[in-house]
């Protein structure tokens, strides 16, 4: 026995039992305790035995766990448009504009009255997803994201041609709340009903997209995408303005859908035609509007300044990407080679870099 | 039926309010406009009750920042009614007296007698001539503050708790629900501030309310506020309840080690009111008069201790300058990653304000405002540093948050305007926090002659800081012959099996050895596909190649891949600082491009730039 026992009680006297805490703990062993113990240490040495045969690896870990991914983030495009042209209107909004503020929920009406209305395209019970862009927390009148009124009229439309349910999301380059609140994004959907999806980690899933021709199967492999805000989802609209881009030449539709993608997705922009064409089979939109009412000349994609924009007047809606951006290098005056993704998107088949071959309807709200 | 509620459980009752007060406020403090969001929410109100933080930026600054005028009900109260903060509200204490209660609720349910239980309770809150401790680090900090260095939010209870209830309880707590953050939060050194926080509570373990009792500066203050407190705890031998027994029960369950049942240590008694509650006749008063036991006012008070902790103190200020390890001015030994928040005044001014509460870091919707560990020297421990790296990206350039939730202005709260040098301010310029360098050794275009740009992208300034100049240079292995021309199309052989796109668009080809000292671009074409395959390669241009931009188009002629890299350069001039170039630059580890503290606004005339 230790010290302080003995001691205190001068040796030979036997201590003061403890009280039990173990089965026969400071007894003489009996065999009603030698099978209890014998049991507990049994129980013991098979949990161990068992845990390792239950999940034993022989193999050890695999390099990396990728290649599960699913493929791509869905086709929303209308199934009687497929393998055949799209359909575009283009609205100018005011012959001289200048002279007043643009309308731009009259343009769409315009516009998408030319296709049909928006129920050739939303039907009831259609749970629609919009993209809008929402990179930068900058004031709507710099014109580096999608104009709130243009999003209170898509959501506002949406809700009156049936659909269930409205939501718009993005993942934006700022702090997403700042961007969704200081763009006035936040405020339109409030306003239109319209439910604002914030890009939280848990809404990030990876995602492949697959080859097609020379386009795909290359970078967004196992690459985590916002796949979570696209659950029940049966249409997508993309909302873009169309913007100057040093490294791409613009950003518009197709470059909008890099805010599907989370990651460090910067690396992409060394290959920046090669990604943005694999967007344009990540996800294949219901429709596009493509918003030139004030269009970004300089300093893009995050302007900064009311001098980097021109005021167009200009609003396309089209089922085709790769058509409106097409259409939006005319409107930047510029030629589609100065973004070569365009080309590349037609060649993996998500649409015409000639956007007359859609026989747009050009329109004047003017007039 | 009666209520009656007593007044130990009305002081439990307060203590719970001031915790969840105290709570909800760290939870509100995001920005956002719903109710539950930094939306008017006085997430200051509790740091504004420290008088300790008022004495100490009194001291550097020599003026009483109105913010902080909420600490003067409380030296009211305290002066007229002893430590009643304590007691009543400090939410630090209340979490240390739960702990402390925590930790000897579970041994009374050991074997023993309840009179075991008591004697070892008596024991834990025998006053200690250690509890003097804490005068002597009130001492050192407001004699260092004297000498503008303010160091109270060290150890001031209030900003304690703020910044490890900020920085390393919420974002724990909050990763698996993110209700109040987007993204997990990180901060660095997250895991000192809470071995600090933790060390606080576990203490309780050793004594009941061991920091309140040993070691706290605002606790100490009050107990030198309390000095002429009319009314204050005591015993009374009257003829009504007659003499007292000396149960030492009072003592029992005293929190502040105060001694009620002796000669009571007026400047300890934390007005947990347990004593009131314990005496089994009722002789423990709340009373104009002094204690019928005696009474004195501070523990074994040492003239010597104070003068000592007052001198070190009142060292240390300067020797923090003197051994460079927070430099004053920029030109000396400054940490080149220094980086304040917009809006931080000059370094010494800073310094004399800050209380390292972390409202600023926790309010950042970008979390790129980090605790300095070794970034801002000893003396700004804990201060708030922007680190680029961390973070979900730059200083956001619309945003003035963190400057309006510091509680003493050590970041100045800015409006828009003066934060980007608009309206009035434009003459002044926008606030610089520091400027951006190229590493050209680890740059993708300049080092690894790949185009990238992500930076002049999202260069938020107008006309844009990071300009660029195109180049086409050769790659390796880019050497071929021609083999046949069908137009724009182009066959090849002797190309090797490629490690980039060819026909991405960033490439081009051009007759081998054409070198033209009028415009660099004669020759090129872009590929706009490449096909490579192992017998040969096919290649389609952009335009027809022209015979007199000198293309030689018969069989075997060489031509040469060459890749467009537009290489970005700084304006320092234009640059703010702002740092999304760094956070958003791909080269994850060391970026190709870096912020330093150099041109910041708030170093004034001659920071770099001249």
């Amino acid at each position: 026995m230790s010290g302080p026992q003995a001691e205190g009680k001068g040796g030979g006297m036997p201590p003061e039992m403890p009280p039990e805490t173990t089965p026969g703990n400071g007894r003489e062993l009996s065999r009603r305790d030698f099978l209890r113990r014998a049991a507990g240490a049994s129980a013991i040495a098979l949990t161990g035995v068992g845990l390792a045969a239950a999940l034993l690896d022989t193999s050890g870990p695999p390099a990396s766990d990728v290649g599960t991914s699913a493929k791509g983030l869905g086709d929303f495009s209308l199934a009687e448009l497929r393998g055949k042209p799209g359909r575009m209107a283009i609205v100018r909004g005011l012959a001289d504009p200048k002279a007043a503020t643009p309308d731009r929920r009259a343009m769409l009406e315009r516009a998408l009255a030319a296709l049909g209305g928006l129920g050739a395209f939303i039907k009831p019970g259609d749970r629609v997803l919009l993209k809008v862009n929402a990179a930068f927390a900058t004031s709507p009148a710099l014109g580096a994201t999608t104009h709130p009124d243009l999003v209170a009229a898509v959501a506002d439309l949406c809700l009156k041609a049936g659909a269930a349910s409205v939501a718009l999301t993005d993942n934006p380059i700022h702090s997403p709340e700042s961007c969704f609140a200081l763009t006035g994004i936040a405020e339109a959907a409030a306003r239109s009903g319209a439910k604002v999806i914030l890009p939280s980690e848990n809404l990030f899933a990876p995602v492949s997209v697959p080859a097609s021709g020379a386009v795909g199967g290359r970078l967004i492999r196992d690459w985590p995408a916002l796949a979570g805000a696209f659950k029940g989802v049966t249409k997508l609209i993309a909302l873009s303005p169309v913007k100057d881009h040093h490294r791409a030449g613009a950003s518009m539709t197709l470059k909008n859908f890099y805010g599907f993608l989370g990651g460090r997705r910067n690396v992409f922009h060394q290959d920046i035609n090669g990604i943005i064409a694999e967007l344009a089979l990540l996800v294949r939109p219901t429709l596009c509007v493509l918003d030139g009412v004030s269009v970004m000349l300089t300093n893009g994609p995050t302007g900064g300044s009311l001098s980097d924009l021109k005021a167009m007047h200009v609003l396309a809606v089209t089922t085709d990407p790769v058509a409106a951006d097409a259409f939006g290098m005319e409107l930047l005056g510029r030629a589609l080679t100065e973004a070569p993704y365009i080309r590349l998107a037609e060649t993996a088949g998500a649409g015409s870099a000639d956007y007359t071959s859609l026989t747009p309807q050009f329109l004047d709200l003017g007039a | 039926m009666r209520l009656v509620l007593n007044i130990v459980a009305a002081r439990r009752l307060s203590q719970v309010f001031f915790v969840l007060l105290t709570l909800w406020l760290c939870a509100v403090a995001t920005l956002g406009a719903s109710f539950w969001r930094l939306s008017g929410w006085p997430v200051n109100f509790i740091l504004q009750l420290s008088p300790l933080t008022a004495l100490g930026t009194l001291l550097t600054t020599h003026t009483w920042y109105a913010p902080l005028l909420w600490a003067v009900p409380v030296v009211l109260l305290t002066a007229f009614l002893g430590r009643v903060f304590c007691g009543f509200a400090c939410p630090l204490g209340a979490l240390n007296q739960a702990v402390g209660w925590l930790a000897r609720r579970v041994t009374v349910n050991f074997p023993g007698s309840r009179g075991a239980a008591l004697r070892a309770r008596l024991a834990d809150n025998r006053h200690s001539p250690w509890q003097a401790a804490k005068y002597y680090l009130l001492a050192f900090l407001l004699a260092a503050a004297c000498f503008g260095s303010l160091q109270t939010g060290l150890f001031d209870p209030l900003p304690l708790l703020f910044r490890s209830l900020n920085m390393t309880i919420a974002p724990v707590l909050d990763a698996g629900f993110q209700a109040l953050f987007l993204k997990p939060r990180h901060y660095a050194s997250a895991w000192l501030l809470f071995a600090v926080f933790a060390a606080v509570l576990g203490l309780n373990m050793l004594r009941p309310r061991f920091f309140c009792r040993y070691l706290c500066p605002l606790g100490a203050l009050f107990g030198f506020l309390n000095r002429f407190a009319p009314w204050r705890m005591g015993k009374t031998d009257d003829s009504a309840h007659g003499e007292c027994g000396n149960c030492t029960l009072c003592d029992t369950s005293c929190e502040g080690a105060c001694r009620p049942s002796g000669v009571l240590v007026a400047s300890e008694c934390l007005m947990c009111m347990n004593c009131l509650d314990a005496c089994p006749k009722g002789r423990m008063t709340f009373a104009g008069r002094a204690s019928a036991g005696g009474e004195e006012h501070l523990p074994e008070p040492s003239r010597r201790g104070f003068l000592f902790a007052a001198a070190a103190g009142a060292l240390s200020a300067p020797l923090w300058t003197i051994g460079g390890l927070a430099g004053q001015d920029a030109g000396t030994g400054r940490n080149p990653l220094l980086i304040r928040p917009p809006g931080a005044l000059d370094e010494a001014r800073f310094l004399a304000r800050c209380l390292r509460c972390g409202q600023c870091m926790r309010v950042c919707p970008t979390n790129v405002i980090q605790p300095a560990l070794s970034e801002a020297g000893l003396q700004g421990l804990w201060t708030p540093v922007l680190n680029y790296r961390l973070g979900s990206s730059g200083c956001q350039v619309q945003c003035v948050a963190c400057g309006n939730v510091c509680p003493t202005a050590a970041i100045r709260p800015l409006t828009l305007d003066e934060k980007l040098g608009q309206g009035k301010f434009a003459a002044k310029g926008p606030v610089r926090l520091g400027t951006a360098f190229f590493d050209r050794s680890r740059c993708l275009p300049w080092a690894l002659e790949r185009p990238c740009l992500v930076c002049q992208e999202l260069c938020p300034v107008s006309p844009k800081a990071i300009h660029t100049r195109t180049s086409f240079e050769p790659i390796r292995f880019g050497l071929a012959s021609l083999v046949g021309v069908e137009g724009r199309r182009l066959s090849l052989s002797g190309l090797p099996k490629p490690t980039v796109n060819l026909g991405s668009g960033d490439y081009y080809l051009r007759p081998a050895g054409l070198v033209s000292m009028n415009s660099p671009e004669a020759g090129l074409k872009r590929i706009n596909a490449a096909v490579w395959a192992e017998a040969g390669q096919g290649f389609t241009l952009d335009a027809e190649p022209d015979p007199r931009q000198g293309w030689k188009l018969a069989p075997g002629a060489d031509v040469e891949v060459l890749v467009r890299l537009q290489k970005p350069y700084l304006d320092a001039a234009r640059c703010i600082g702002c740092g999304v170039c760094e956070h958003e630059c791909p080269i994850a580890g060391l970026r190709g491009i870096r912020v330093s503290f150099e041109n910041e606004s708030r170093s004034g005339p001659g920071r770099m730039l001249v």
